[in-house]
């Protein structure tokens, strides 16, 4: 019952969200980045309302919301740390260092702690190239990156 | 007066604590009661000395960097406001090598004028372009654009006049100016730092992109990857817009064009053009078949020019001096400027805009000072994930499409990315099938399956299994994915490693077992 009522909450604001953007012309990344803004991943339970104001089948949404690395289909952790694992970053030994924050952190790529702290992407460049080893946390960017650095953000995102 | 301090707002100067500099200056100045003003500017592209304060003095800019925040009370006690001397005192702006040595055309107004500011456009030289290209038909505007050399910026380096012409003469209601922002390759940024330093530049090559071929509407695909360039971009069309540079009547010429700028989601894939038109449309960023071209069939079926940021950005000066000022630089059939961008393990790291004609020993030893890490460079990498490797003995090639085609590479978005001797060819080439594997579209077989074969043979090349028939496999799959491939992504893999198996072959050679085991 809490779950249908939930999923009704997430469609109407969707459909909200849909309606604001119907005047675009190929409104559909557009749409789903304000949706996963508004929830932070894009809720299967929106699928509908956009598939039907956009005229799609639920399939053709869900087929792009997959595509695209940037859309979630579940909620991140408090804090996302996007490293990057680009050529640029790996000549200034980025690999070495983002080995050392999965370990500092106990996770993999892709995955978030179970406590919910923290997500951890790679990402295929932030052009920061010329201050290589570079990354993202909380939409703050970072270059330069060194073993003190790394220890800083495993600490921030344990804060 | 107010002191005029420069303080970087680029994401690249970001990166490395620009916004504390900025905040401790304030702080600082407000507690010696120092009356100064803070410009954010773009940056001046010298990445290793950023965050680069500069202040404006009668003699020019003095600048100071690389400069943390800890080091500002320091700096104002030395007289930073008057340009005092100092450890961190680079001289006059202007007069630092780096800089002194390019052509800056492309980027003359990047890292000087306040980005935000239209009077400092104006100021430094902006909308001239367009106000000679309003007072031409667009058959004279193509021409010149034609005349001027001008080829894709993003990589192709197709002629740029002769995609417009064909927009020109397509029939339709509706036409489009797309500005392929999604500027994926690994070491490059001149795409982020033009969006970032100097927006209007771009907006007034894509108005005078519409002008010249019928196009009323301008889209700027960039990257989610990009958060401050969407942000300055988006600022700039507001303030355009309320100027009258966007609108029904551009400057009043009767001509309508406006613009939006539109956010990919981690695709990279979608830098190509049919795939990004897939994208803006809102479906998978997948591959289309050409024909049709997009100047014929575009974004939603309707003609459309497609050029890259630093093709359309290096529209006004063009207009502005003149197609034989731009065609003047540059070496045989690569006419003009390339903004070249240094990075990696790169000591002298940055953008460095120069006709065509420098070899890449020249940019790699000379102009970036080799490596950080102060080890030998053993490889560059050109182009981005899809451009090949050169070892020190082609560092004679000149930079030029040609001459790049000539030796089984490609200039692609003019990065160049320095390893020194610890790299591991054998790496770089897996990492290249790697790439191609997690960003494939997966429309067509080549690309697909063939980039994760590619991991496999690797990785057996790697643990010694048969490597000698394991490398003729890795060859000809390259060569099955370099003919098969429906775009770049899969037919350009190939690239890097086939040019790390020829150069480094050293780096392919099966590890005796009891080295291996240690």
């Amino acid at each position: 019952m809490l779950n249908r009522t939930a999923d009704a909450d997430i469609a109407s604001r969707a459909g909200a969200i849909v309606e604001g953007h119907r005047a675009l012309e190929g409104p559909l990344l557009p749409i789903l980045h304000s949706i996963q803004d508004e929830f932070g991943y894009v809720p299967t339970a929106a699928l509908p309302a956009i598939a039907d104001g956009l005229n799609l089948s639920r399939a053709e949404v869900h087929g792009v919301v997959s595509f695209y690395h940037d859309y979630r289909q579940e909620p991140a952790g408090r804090h996302v740390i996007k490293v990057c694992r680009a050529e640029a970053c790996q000549s200034m030994g980025g690999e070495e260092l983002a080995e050392k924050l999965l370990a500092l952190l106990g996770l993999d790529w892709h995955q978030t702690r179970a406590d919910g702290a923290v997500t951890i992407e790679p990402v295929y460049c932030l052009g920061l190239c010329a201050c290589a080893p570079s990354a993202m946390v909380d939409g703050e960017v970072i270059g330069r990156l060194d073993h003190d650095a790394i220890a800083e953000i495993a600490r921030g995102v344990n804060a | 007066m107010s002191i005029r301090i420069f303080v970087p707002g680029d994401a690249g100067a970001l990166a490395v604590g620009a916004d504390k500099v900025a905040g401790a200056l304030v702080s600082e100045a407000a507690k010696r009661g120092l009356d100064i003003e803070i410009v954010r500017n773009g940056s001046r592209g010298m990445f290793w000395l950023e965050p680069m304060v500069e202040v404006e003095t009668e003699k020019g800019r003095v600048a100071y960097g690389p400069v943390k925040s800890s080091d500002v009370p320091g700096l104002l006690d030395a007289g930073l406001t008057d340009g005092g001397s100092h450890a961190l005192n680079l001289g006059l702006t202007e007069e630092i090598d780096f800089l002194k040595r390019q052509t800056r055309l492309t980027f003359a107004r990047c890292g000087i004028t306040d980005p935000l500011s239209l009077e400092d456009y104006r100021a430094h030289g902006g909308l001239k372009g367009l106000e000679q290209a309003i007072a031409m038909t667009p058959l004279d505007i193509v021409t010149q654009v034609t005349d001027s050399g001008l080829r894709g910026r993003g990589g192709a380096g197709f002629p740029t006049g002769i995609k417009w012409k064909t927009v020109l003469d397509a029939q339709g209601a509706q036409k489009y100016i797309v500005c392929n922002a999604d500027e994926g390759d690994s070491g490059t940024f001149a795409d982020r730092m033009i969006m970032e330093g100097d927006p209007f530049v771009l907006i007034e090559g894509m108005v005078i992109a519409g002008i010249a071929t019928g196009a009323t509407k301008g889209y700027v695909y960039t990257r989610s990857e990009y958060p401050h360039a969407i942000a300055a971009m988006n600022s700039a069309i507001e303030i355009a817009r309320k100027n009258n540079v966007l609108g029904v009547s551009v400057l009043n010429s009767g001509h309508a064009f406006d613009m939006e700028v539109r956010v990919g989601a981690g695709a990279y894939v979608c830098g190509e053009e049919t795939a990004l038109l897939e994208s803006l449309e809102g479906r998978r960023g997948i591959v289309r078949a050409k024909p049709p071209l997009p100047a014929h069939k575009g974004f939603l079926g309707r003609p459309t020019v497609i050029n890259n940021v630093i093709s359309l950005a290096s529209v006004p000066v063009i207009m502005e001096k003149g197609a034989a000022f731009y065609k003047d630089f540059g070496m045989g059939r690569s006419r003009g400027t390339i903004p070249i961008q240094i990075a990696g393990n790169a000591r002298h790291g940055g953008l460095f805009e120069a006709a065509f004609g420098m070899t890449l020993g020249e940019l790699v030893d000379d102009v970036a000072g080799g490596t950080i890490t102060g080890q030998p460079v053993k490889a560059v990498q050109v182009g981005g994930p899809l451009g090949a490797y050169f070892p020190r003995a082609l560092f004679d090639t000149p930079f030029d499409y040609e001459e790049f085609a000539a030796r089984d590479g490609l200039i692609g978005h003019a990065g160049i990315v320095v390893f020194d001797d610890s790299v591991d060819m054998l790496d770089q080439a897996r990492f290249a099938m790697e790439f191609c594997a997690i960003e494939s579209c997966g429309k067509c077989t080549p690309c697909r399956i063939g980039s994760t074969r590619g991991v496999e043979v690797a990785d057996k090349i790697r643990r010694g299994e048969e490597p000698e028939k394991q490398l003729a496999l890795l060859t000809d799959l390259c060569n099955t994915m370099k003919f098969g491939s429906l775009c770049a992504l899969g037919g350009f893999t190939p690239y890097p490693v086939m040019s790390a198996i020829n150069h480094f072959p050293e780096d392919f050679r099966p590890v005796p077992m009891s080295q291996a085991a240690e």
